[in-house]
């Protein structure tokens, strides 16, 4: 090697590098802009965004706005601030998520490693339904709702979000397990593990990296719904985008904004936080080493 | 009876039979072995017995119980896969143990039927290690630690050793072997390695096309081949084959067959009965090793005929030079000791013993 030992495959430059440089920090202005903006405008009194510069520091720094928004702000008809919606959402999203993960794992296990008859049309149909837009499952799902009992409560609301998720969770999962070496199965088989054996002692432990996938997808997809918190929930089930909305748009007299960007960060940080804790676990080759490869 | 019978057992994918009638019988400690190219079937039939595929007809019975009812886990049956299938989320002790747990053993009990196994492979410095942090021989030899630990009737590997570079492979192959010498237990093994078929079994079963060739220890299988596929395939190099036209001299059947020269190639047969194919076009076959040099040729025979022949290429391989010549149209390689003189385009004489030829059929590829 006469090159000498260097990692980078294109060699820049003094100058083209600063331009790289100078570009990508632009862009990162542009992209954390509005967030700067929500920060900084939650944490001032109204009377200063009222009096412009929405982007200057506060001069006067409160947190009166967040506990506002929190417990005394006005969502409806009630001032109850966005703390039992918020309660609504977690109760709502957790449920939905982990038994939608938990099904699409058992799904993906069953369509990869006990095929069936079929089975392949059974994914597809369920693949399909990942694709139905969610306007046109409204009404019928009203109804179901209806029939069962669950319509405007949170047991409801878990419902639909299981339904809709199933189809991806299983697309994750099957398409994981596909790759997962069936001789794996097989010696368990004969090692007297059952069907729900194999599954929680070996193929569940092997999961880690698709499971987080998996959530990371289906809460942020469930804690951002809006349609369905709206079309399925009533006053005292309603999640936290739905809460957020009413805030927002049914404020007595003034509008608050400093109010209104603080409820927006607290219906922003679920999911943002569950990025950064479960990112943290998305590890990869958590498979090495059970098959050559 | 058999300790492990295979009953007229067949296996189809819905038209298509992958597995013809097949009928073995092992005997209790025997090392089976199943031999033969991708496609033949071997594994096929060792997954039926383990219960991994089910039999579409006929009947696997294990110390006389029909096993085809009953669950792989239940059949008291051990597996070493070719991947090792090493649980990757659990270490080296949990691996070994699982298949105890699974069976309801009691954990003091599993730790210590996990001591004594990991003692007997030599693995017990690796126990709290997870598959991934192990070599490919290590990794071997768990795999083994987990089919061990089970005391099983019967030990199915499905070409365990295939995944390993040659010399450990060659190792693992004398471990595996003294293993059974001193266990004494039932083994079944795939291979498609015919070398470690004829250096591992007590018996082999040859497979092709979904049918068993032939059965046999690996002294049969090597010197009386049943047909013309196990005689190309059991042996490395493999045997000649060759074309030949039996003639009648003086009472003594002889074939004859063309050379590069122009000249007829003229070998007495040993069998006297095989005058009665006179004028019969065969397939004469002859291992390497029983064509070779003058001095080299066995002292024992009393049937080796020289045939003088052009030398088309000499392969040095150190312990033996491959002379490469042609009999009857074909190319064939006889075996000569390693400092013979004797260079491409010579005319050399052959010493073939005639006492290790067999004869085949060139129509139905059958032992005559």
């Amino acid at each position: 090697m006469a090159g000498g030992a260097s990692d980078t495959v294109v060699r820049t430059g003094r100058t083209s590098r600063f331009v790289i440089y100078t570009i990508l920090t632009v862009f990162c202005i542009y992209y954390l802009l509005p967030l700067y903006v929500m920060v900084v405008n939650s944490l001032k009194p109204l009377d200063e965004i009222r009096g412009g510069g929405m982007l200057s520091l506060p001069q006067a720094w409160t947190l009166a706005p967040w506990s506002s928004a929190w417990s005394t702000a006005q969502i409806g008809v009630e001032a109850t601030g966005l703390r039992p919606y918020f309660l609504n959402s977690i109760l709502m999203v957790v449920p939905a998520v982990v038994i939608s993960t938990l099904l699409g794992a058992l799904n993906g296990y069953v369509l990869t490693k006990w095929r069936f008859r079929g089975d392949t049309i059974i994914f597809g149909l369920m693949l399909f339904g990942c694709f139905i837009p969610f306007q046109m499952v409204l009404i019928p799902m009203a109804r179901m709702l209806g029939l069962m009992g669950l319509a405007g409560t949170v047991p409801g609301l878990v419902f639909v979000h299981l339904v809709y998720g199933i189809g991806f969770s299983t697309l994750y999962f099957r398409n994981y397990y596909a790759q997962f070496p069936t001789e794996l199965v097989r010696a368990a088989m004969i090692d007297g593990a059952g069907f729900f054996k194999i599954f929680q002692r070996i193929m569940l432990p092997s999961s880690g990296p698709i499971a987080v996938v998996c959530i990371i997808w289906q809460f942020t997809n469930i804690w951002n719904d809006f349609l369905f918190g709206a079309s399925f929930a009533d006053f005292d089930s309603q999640p936290m985008t739905v809460a957020l909305n009413n805030l927002v748009s049914s404020s007595t007299g003034v509008k608050e904004y400093n109010v209104h960007f603080a409820g927006a960060i607290m219906a922003a940080l679920p999911t943002l936080l569950v990025y950064v804790v479960a990112g943290r676990f998305f590890v990869r080759g958590l498979m090495a080493g059970s098959v050559k490869g | 009876m058999g300790f492990l019978d295979i009953k007229k057992a067949t296996k189809s994918y819905g038209a298509m039979q992958v597995l013809h009638e097949t009928n073995i019988s092992v005997e209790e400690g025997e090392f089976l072995v199943l031999v033969g190219p991708s496609g033949c079937g071997k594994s096929t039939l060792l997954n039926m017995i383990a219960g991994l595929e089910e039999v579409t007809s006929g009947e696997i019975a294990i110390r006389n119980q029909r096993m085809n009812e009953v669950r792989p886990a239940d059949r008291n049956i051990a597996m070493v896969f070719q991947s090792y299938a090493l649980y990757p989320n659990m270490n080296v002790a949990q691996n070994i143990a699982f298949g105890l747990e699974m069976h309801g053993v009691p954990k003091p009990k599993r730790d210590e039927a996990v001591r004594d196994v990991a003692e007997l492979l030599q693995i017990t410095q690796l126990l709290t290690r997870k598959p991934g942090q192990l070599s490919g021989g290590q990794r071997q030899r768990v795999a083994m630690g987990r089919a061990l630990v089970r005391d099983p009737d019967v030990f199915l590997f499905d070409e365990p050793l295939s995944n390993l570079d040659a010399k450990l492979r060659v190792d693992m192959r004398t471990e595996i072997k003294k293993l059974h010498q001193k266990l004494g237990t039932t083994i079944v093994y795939v291979t498609h390695d015919q070398i470690e078929a004829l250096t591992l079994s007590t018996r082999i079963a040859v497979m092709f096309g979904g049918h068993v060739q032939q059965l046999g220890t690996p002294k049969e299988i090597y010197d009386n081949p049943a047909n013309m596929f196990v005689a190309g395939f059991m042996g490395s190099p493999s045997m000649n084959l060759f074309q030949a036209k039996i003639a009648v001299a003086n009472g003594v059947p002889q074939a004859e067959f063309s050379l590069e020269s122009g000249q007829i190639g003229v070998l007495p047969i040993v069998d006297p009965s095989v005058a009665s194919h006179a004028g019969r076009s065969v397939i004469l076959g002859i291992r390497p090793e029983a064509i070779t040099d003058l001095d080299g040729a066995d002292r024992n025979s009393k049937a080796i005929h020289t045939v003088k022949a052009n030398v088309e290429i000499t392969e040095p391989a150190g312990s033996d030079t491959f002379v490469v010549s042609a009999f009857g149209g074909t190319e064939i390689t006889g075996r000569f000791r390693a400092d013979v003189d004797v260079k491409p385009g010579d005319v050399f004489p052959f010493a073939v013993n005639m006492e290790k030829a067999v004869l085949f059929d060139p129509e139905t590829e059958q032992r005559i």
